[in-house]
């Protein structure tokens, strides 16, 4: 009885311990919300999702052209960097070659863990360069770059989780391979496969370094792909370093629309994803 | 010409290991054929053979003939995909695909092998969903996840999907193993009931079950054959003692 007094005991313990570090894991991220919240909140009205910046010393004005540029770029990375993603994991997780494959995990390792102003540096030399100029292509393809090797290694592991009685299953019902592959184990994994590729949206949404010197930043409305496009983690340190209050204010507004946007970014992975019936 | 299958000196291997020795044996048409043996002994990888799943497996090789209505099915040149339409498979435990509904399932192999015409697609489900006697159960719910089904159900719905596709030889790996007696009762119902139209080879661990719905009878040992006969003969008067022991459980 002594015994039992004492399992439920340690049962309470671990419990509570269990809740605590729950909440210290959720802790950081509702102090920065509340903290954008507090400190931006003000600074996003009608006018921050409609106005272009104002000249030095203007008071109001607002980010609209960061906003959509971070949309554009954040489109132009995915529209890159997810089909290459996915069709190397896919390829990882199909591929019989065990000498290949380790080579292309272990590329998409090291790619992964290269800082992202390197990243920059890359696309500088190789995009903006040879096209003479700052440039919103040049941005996608940087954040494109840093995406590809998360989108690879996610999308691997979630084929990989298919079980392989799925694939008996359909290979016995004389169904060819690469229609096994595109048609059953694919949308298996699906779920994970998508929630992977938001991760990834998520990750690149923030970006600043690589496009410091690809992107570059612009005050006015992007005229095309080919010239220099303004991005909210951009704007959001020109303006943060700048020595007027209302930039200020309009910075934290600008942090808190990034976070708004992966946060939704998220929110519709999740629900793009549910299968019907729940799981 | 429905000569059945005949398996000519079939050995089968997992990279260096052999677990298939020189297998012999005729296989009756319109009969059901069943296969016996301690686990381990290869009955799977038998049966995988015969429709060429065997090779699925990374490493695994086959050798020999196997002649399915004379026709070899591991002639050079023959697509394993064309042989696996003939010669269809269900598993031990039920497998059906999580993302699809219960119509999707059984008309998987058909539209994956490029049918598109609707009334010919809900034909042929109707109709194998009949054969798996599973219709009257789901034919309100065809549109639910195939994965909200009874366990039972959820294997005769991988014996629909078999069916589908219109093959020549059903083969079944223990297919009632995960289910409770009512659900095995009904399997065995069912298998009797397709006797009619194709022929039934089942891998069971289970003597009553072979002894309740197979004609013929194979017993394996260590990867070989020891003994293919009527059922009835392998159960009261086997010839070889290593059977005799099996089926009166002194081993296994
Ligand atoms: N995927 C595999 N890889 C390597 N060896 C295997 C594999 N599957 C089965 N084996 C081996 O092959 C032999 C026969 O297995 P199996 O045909 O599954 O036997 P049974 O179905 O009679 O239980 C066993 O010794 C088993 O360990
Ligand atoms: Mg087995």
């Amino acid at each position: 009885m002594t015994n039992l007094g004492r399992r439920r005991l340690i049962d309470r313990l671990m419990r509570r311990l269990a809740a605590l570090a729950a909440g210290l894991v959720v802790l950081p991220l509702v102090v920065i919300f509340g903290f954008l919240l507090y400190q931006g909140g003000t600074a996003v009205n009608l006018d921050f999702f409609t106005q272009l910046p104002k000249p030095v010393g203007e008071p109001g004005g607002g980010m609209v052209n960061a906003i959509v540029g971070s949309l554009v770029l954040l489109g132009l990375a995915g529209l890159l960097g997810l089909p290459a993603g996915i069709l190397a994991g896919l390829y990882l997780a199909e591929s019989r070659d065990r000498r290949l494959t380790w080579l292309v995990r272990f590329l998409a390792d090291v790619l992964n863990g290269v800082p992202s102003i390197v990243i920059g540096i890359f696309a500088y030399t190789v995009v903006v360069l040879p096209m003479r100029g700052f440039s919103a292509l040049a941005g996608g393809i940087a954040l494109a770059i840093i995406m590809i090797p998360v989108v690879l290694r996610t999308t691997e592991e979630m084929v990989r989780l298919v079980p392989a009685s799925l694939r008996e299953a359909a290979l016995a019902l004389g169904i060819p391979e690469w229609k096994v592959i595109l048609r059953v184990v694919v949308p298996t994994a699906r779920a994970g496969m998508v929630t992977g590729a938001m991760v990834a949206i998520a990750r690149i949404a923030g970006e600043t370094a690589p496009l410091l010197f690809t992107a570059f930043g612009n005050r006015f409305w992007h005229q095309g792909l080919d010239e220099p496009i303004a991005a909210l983690p951009l704007q959001i340190f020109a303006y943060a370093i700048a020595p007027y209050d209302d930039w200020h204010r309009q910075a934290w507004a600008g942090a808190l629309v990034l976070i708004a946007l992966v946060f939704l970014v998220s929110l519709v992975a999740r629900f793009a994803t549910r299968r019907p019936g729940g799981a | 010409m429905a000569d059945g299958i005949r398996v000519l000196s079939l050995s089968a291997w997992f990279g260096s290991q052999r677990v298939l020795r020189n297998v012999f044996v005729n296989i009756a048409p319109n009969e059901v054929t069943a296969i016996i043996g301690p686990s381990g002994c290869g009955k799977s990888t038998f049966i995988r053979c015969l429709n060429r799943m065997h090779e699925v497996v990374p490493g695994a090789r086959a050798d020999g003939r196997v002649l399915l209505n004379g026709e070899d099915v591991y002639a050079p040149g023959t697509d394993p995909v064309t042989i696996r339409r003939r010669i269809g498979m269900v598993f031990q435990k039920p497998n059906p695909f999580p993302t699809m509904s219960v119509f999707d399932n059984v008309a998987a192999g058909l539209r994956l092998a490029g049918v598109r015409n609707r009334a010919a697609l809900h034909e042929a489900v109707e109709r194998a969903l009949g054969q798996a006697a599973l219709w009257d159960e789901v034919k309100d719910s065809l549109g639910k996840s195939g994965a909200s089904l009874s366990g039972g159900q959820q294997q005769r719905l991988c014996i629909a999907r078999a069916l589908a596709v219109g093959p020549e030889v059903l083969l079944m790996d223990e297919p009632s193993s995960a289910l409770d007696p009512i659900a095995t009762a009904k399997i065995e119902e069912l298998i009797l009931e397709l006797k009619k139209d194709l022929m039934v080879v089942i891998v069971t661990h289970n003597m009553q079950q072979a002894a309740r719905v197979a004609d013929a009878t194979g017993f394996f040992l260590l990867g070989e054959l020891v003994e293919f006969a009527r059922t009835r003969e392998i159960f009261t008067s086997p010839r070889d003692k290593r059977t005799e022991d099996y089926i009166t459980g002194r081993f296994g």
